[in-house]
């Protein structure tokens, strides 16, 4: 759910909706007979691998930023409105739950050749999905003033307290920290990546929350301290919002997706490019893992769709994400896909992938915290509800949605 | 008319009022207390997902879906009776709130559905006024203006109006957001830094600002045409008597007026009592939820693709119920005003 991050989910309702319909190219290794149409997220990723399906013809791909509210009811018709989706470890979830996405093992044999093992998403021993990049939340900041002030990339979140600090009395921005903590799954996310940090499992074997507890309150506890160094809308502050106040100068740092950074050295809209420098995410507590959660993006295919459809659909999928593709679009993401160079702009998402930070969970409990969370942790942000409050009011609207869901008795 | 006339004229509205408005009441009253589960199970599975260079693969107890033999999700529904009311309604936390060792009022406004009927009421209740008040202003001074200008000028009151709801709320929320054009001119003029989106009762006055800005041209453009039936040999005798401007305002235009204003306040009341653009427009949800959005938010599937049915039908049963007592004391005078003129 990278995705819901990005640009439109400012838009509301209104969701940016591009139809792209692109005669046969030469790029592409086969000529498409059958019609195939995708469903996907918006972000420069997408546009990328999509324009690349649509040279082998008969394409349309929806690139849309709601995707993730239709996606379920459009796999469950029959015929499937669409043959390929793209999903994250989040928005794969609804989609397993009800049995709409094909296993791809036979055609991973047959036509997944340049496949890395790695890209493989597999439960219960069968391919489901096919991952092309990853993506996580990770530090950004403004080298050029941490130099000028003298402070080093913070190693944990108080560090991060404390370099807001500095930033904050050399008035040199007009807010130190910028954070993803728009209500709802932006801060939702939040939440989980420090809660993560701080030892904390959401939920027991039993699928019962476990969110109140010591490290609930010390992630609500620094939320808030972090808090008091952003711009004080920081409850409407989703990716876009955060990625322009880094564009545009307004803060020096923030926890922010790996998918943004291109956007950060786009001269066309950036006036710092080159300026912002990617590190790992901070972790919690000294000497822990980097409090952040890695997120894949990739691609299934529908169930209710005749087995020629989903061969078609995947030979042009396997086009869309080639070595070709990527090395044309080598900074749109951090690709799982063979031709990867890792530039300067991948480096904050390697470097929390390699000191340890959690894949996201694709469970269903998972998804239920995530969005009790995105409910109610905004109480505690406006003051309106104490840290225990707030965490018992999670844990109860978790009970609410899992026992309507059938996954607590 | 003939009763067969009437009948004939009537049933075409009456069956399609059947099947759009009394048929989906009837199931949605039905839904709320039903709910629909789906089976799980636990399982012991291997899961693997991409690392950055190297695949991790975990073995761990997931609870999975229980798919039919078709591969569709199996369900149960079951009869919940009241219980998507009582989670909506919360009456033991209520009762908590209100004995000595609760937090009152503020303890209550945390739930969400008293939070969205608190906001949904004042929403109404002060738009209601603003927009009767402010359309008969300017009807009135249109209606004094001379007859050369009247038409731009009625062309220009009206604009407002033909804005589509979301579209409006989009562009004054982007006036407003972070440094939008709007808070940066006030900051400039105060000197202080002005955070229109960081408090809810800012976004209050904001939404109330919009919708009267909104609403107001229909209220105008209804009194205005009102204003030119009002009885010119009553006014100028009215004159005669020496009447002042206000005099002749309080007595003659505005009984004249009633019925309309009556109207107008019905169709308010309906309207804003389904306040939902506003919330979307300026994505208040954080401080600020209206009852519509609540029924919305129900309805949405959550990232686990599901949706409470139940509470969304039961939370729009109670809707219903409000916007009906809303209405009684206004229907009754409309009802009361019509027998008598019979």
């Amino acid at each position: 759910m990278i995705t819901k991050t990005f640009a439109a989910k400012t838009l509301g309702a209104a969701a940016i909706s591009m139809m792209m319909s692109v005669s046969a190219h030469a790029a592409c290794a086969f000529q498409n007979t059958v019609p195939v149409k995708s469903l996907t997220a918006a972000f420069e990723a997408w546009k990328a691998v999509t324009s690349a399906m649509a040279e082998c013809g008969n394409v349309q791909a929806e690139l849309d930023q709601t995707f993730r509210t239709k996606q379920p009811a459009a796999f469950a018709a029959n015929p499937a409105l669409y043959q390929i989706g793209g999903v994250s470890n989040g928005t794969l979830v609804p989609l397993l739950n009800a049995g709409s996405i094909r296993p791809l093992d036979d055609l991973v044999a047959k036509y997944g050749k340049n496949l890395t093992p790695n890209q493989l998403i597999k439960i219960d021993g069968k391919t489901v999905a096919v991952a092309m990049m990853v993506n996580a939340q990770h530090f950004m900041y403004r080298e050029d003033l941490f130099k000028e002030l003298g402070i080093d990339a913070p190693k944990t979140y108080d560090d991060v307290l404390a370099a807001a600090a500095k930033i904050k009395a050399s008035g040199k921005v007009a807010f130190p920290l910028g954070a993803t903590m728009k209500s709802g799954f932006d801060i939702s996310i939040d939440f989980i990546n420090l809660f993560f940090g701080y030892g904390g499992v959401p939920t027991k074997p039993d699928n019962t929350p476990s969110i109140n507890t010591e490290a609930g309150v010390k992630t609500l506890e620094m939320m808030k301290k972090l808090s008091a160094f952003m711009d004080p809308e920081f409850l409407v502050s989703d990716s876009t919002f955060v990625q322009k106040q880094f564009q545009q100068g307004k803060i020096a740092m923030a926890n922010l997706w790996a998918s943004r950074a291109g956007a950060l050295d786009d001269p066309k809209e950036s006036q710092f490019v080159g300026k912002i420098a990617m590190a790992s995410a901070p972790a919690a507590v000294a000497g822990g893992k980097p409090a952040t959660m890695l997120w894949w993006d990739g691609m299934v295919f529908a169930k209710n769709i005749s087995d020629a459809e989903a061969d078609a659909a995947f030979r042009v999928a396997m086009e869309g994400i080639d070595e070709e593709m990527v090395k044309a679009n080598n900074n749109a993401a951090v690709w799982l896909v063979k031709g990867f160079v890792p530039g300067r702009l991948a480096q904050g998402a390697i470097a929390s992938a390699n000191a340890g930070a959690p894949n996201y969970p694709s469970t269903t409990q998972m998804g239920i915290i995530q969005a009790a969370i995105g409910e109610k942790a905004a109480d505690f942000m406006t003051g309106k509800t104490t840290a225990t409050e707030t965490l018992a009011a999670i844990e109860a609207t978790y009970l609410t949605k899992a026992k309507e869901a059938g996954l607590v008795k | 008319m003939k009763a067969r006339t009437f009948a004939m004229f009537v049933a075409p509205s009456v069956v399609l009022m059947l099947i759009f408005i009394a048929l989906p009441l009837v199931s949605v009253f039905v839904q709320s207390f039903y709910s629909t589960q789906q089976v799980f199970e636990q399982v012991q599975v291997e899961s693997c997902t991409p690392g950055f260079i190297s695949q991790t693969c975990t073995t761990e107890l997931r609870s999975r879906q229980v798919l039919d033999a078709a591969g569709k999700p199996v369900t149960q529904t079951s009869f919940v009776g009241l219980a998507s009311y009582h989670e909506l309604l919360k009456p033991d936390v209520v009762a908590k709130a209100f004995s000595s060792a609760g937090g009152g009022l503020a303890a209550v406004m945390n739930i969400d559905f008293y939070k969205a009927l608190r906001f949904t009421l004042s929403f109404t209740l002060i738009t209601l006024p603003l927009v009767i008040g402010l359309g008969l202003l300017i009807a009135i001074a249109v209606n004094n203006v001379t007859r050369a200008v009247r038409g731009p000028l009625i062309f220009v009151s009206l604009l407002p109006f033909i804005v589509t709801p979301v579209i409006g709320a989009l562009s004054i929320r982007w006036l407003f957001i972070g440094d939008g054009i709007l808070t940066a001119a006030l900051k400039w003029i105060t000197g202080t830094n002005i955070s229109m989106f960081a408090q809810g009762w800012t976004i209050e006055v904001l939404m109330i600002t919009y919708r009267v800005w909104h609403v107001a041209p229909f209220a105008f453009v209804v009194f205005y045409a009102a204003l030119q039936t009002v009885d010119q040999d009553t006014l100028e005798s009215a004159i005669v008597d020496g009447a002042s401007r206000f005099e002749r305002l309080r007595h003659i235009v505005i009984p004249h007026l009633m019925p309309l204003i009556v109207f107008i306040a019905l169709i308010h009341l309906m309207d804003s009592y389904r306040v939902f653009e506003e919330v979307i427009g300026f994505s208040s949800e954080a401080h600020r939820i209206s009852l519509q959005w609540l029924t919305f938010s129900f309805l949405t599937p959550d990232e686990t693709g599901n949706r409470s049915i139940t509470r969304a039908s039961a939370s729009s049963m109670l809707t219903m119920v409000g916007i009906v007592l809303l209405l009684i004391p206004l229907l009754m005078r409309t009802w009361r005003d019509n027998r008598v003129s019979r």
